[in-house]
């Protein structure tokens, strides 16, 4: 049996037990709850912390500094 | 300035424009994949909010259209990550009528047991693969993979159901 037949035969036992949607239609106007979440939880980008800009530096210096790391970097990837 | 080097810029009217632009589809997306309503308004609101807080990496040029549907589909997969292990798929959206009532419910049960049990990845793409026959260049452009990876997905997805099914007694042919 190939994929493609066996996919067919995997969707059509699907289909008895979840059929597709057959309305997806949006029932009203969702700018109101937009609104709403962006006054409780304003869409502001965080800053990245001290901390991650620290843990960058360190990983460049040890790049810098031990080159012979990046092969087994490689390896490890 | 055009509507969406406004967005870009944080203008929240041009982000009303293309949020009534634009619900309409990306709640008819998300429904399709997670298949409870209030559970799509919520995630399309969410979706939104994303679009809205990374708006920035947004680029004027690009296709807002296929952006938005990209941010649903992984609000839609952080949600089927997330949620609570039910017994039950919810199935509160009016469906097809694909469904056969001489299928015996406690193997309808069996089905939608097994399929929600897949992994969150495999559950999304079987969704909109199998049930709602998406192409898959339609999920690989919503996912951001490969439609070789989507292909790859499915035969996974499949073989998982299909070994699930078989352990519990409900026929399914093997190769």
């Amino acid at each position: 049996m190939s994929n493609d037949e066996i996919n067919e035969e995997m969707k059509e036992l699907l289909k008895q037990a979840i059929a597709p949607v057959k309305d997806s239609e949006l029932r009203h106007d969702l700018w109101p709850q937009m609104l709403a979440k962006l006054e409780e939880q304003p869409a502001i980008v965080p800053a990245i912390p001290w901390f991650d800009w620290a843990l960058a530096a360190l990983a460049a210096g040890a790049l810098i500094f031990f080159p012979g790391i990046i092969p087994a970097l490689f390896y490890h990837l | 300035m055009e509507l969406l080097e406004r967005f870009a810029a944080g203008d929240l009217e041009a982000f009303e424009v293309l949020f009534r632009q634009h619900q309409r589809e990306v709640y008819a997306w998300i429904v399709r994949i997670v298949r409870d309503t209030g559970i799509a308004e919520d995630l399309t609101v969410e979706t939104f909010w994303r679009i809205y807080k990374y708006r920035a990496r947004f680029r004027p040029d690009g296709n807002f259209r296929a952006w938005a549907r990209r941010i649903g589909t992984n609000a839609a997969l952080d949600h089927l990550r997330h949620a609570r292990h039910e017994a039950t798929l919810p199935e509160d959206v009016p469906c097809a009528a694909g469904a056969d009532p001489a299928v015996r419910r406690e193997v309808r049960d069996q089905i939608r047991n097994a399929f929600h049990e897949l992994p969150a990845k495999y559950r999304l793409i079987a969704t909109l693969a199998l049930v709602e026959e998406e192409s898959y260049a339609e999920i690989a452009k919503a996912l951001g993979i490969s439609e070789a990876l989507v292909k790859i997905r499915v035969f996974r997805a499949v073989r998982m159901l299909r070994k699930k099914l078989n352990s519990i007694g409900v026929e399914v042919n093997a190769k």
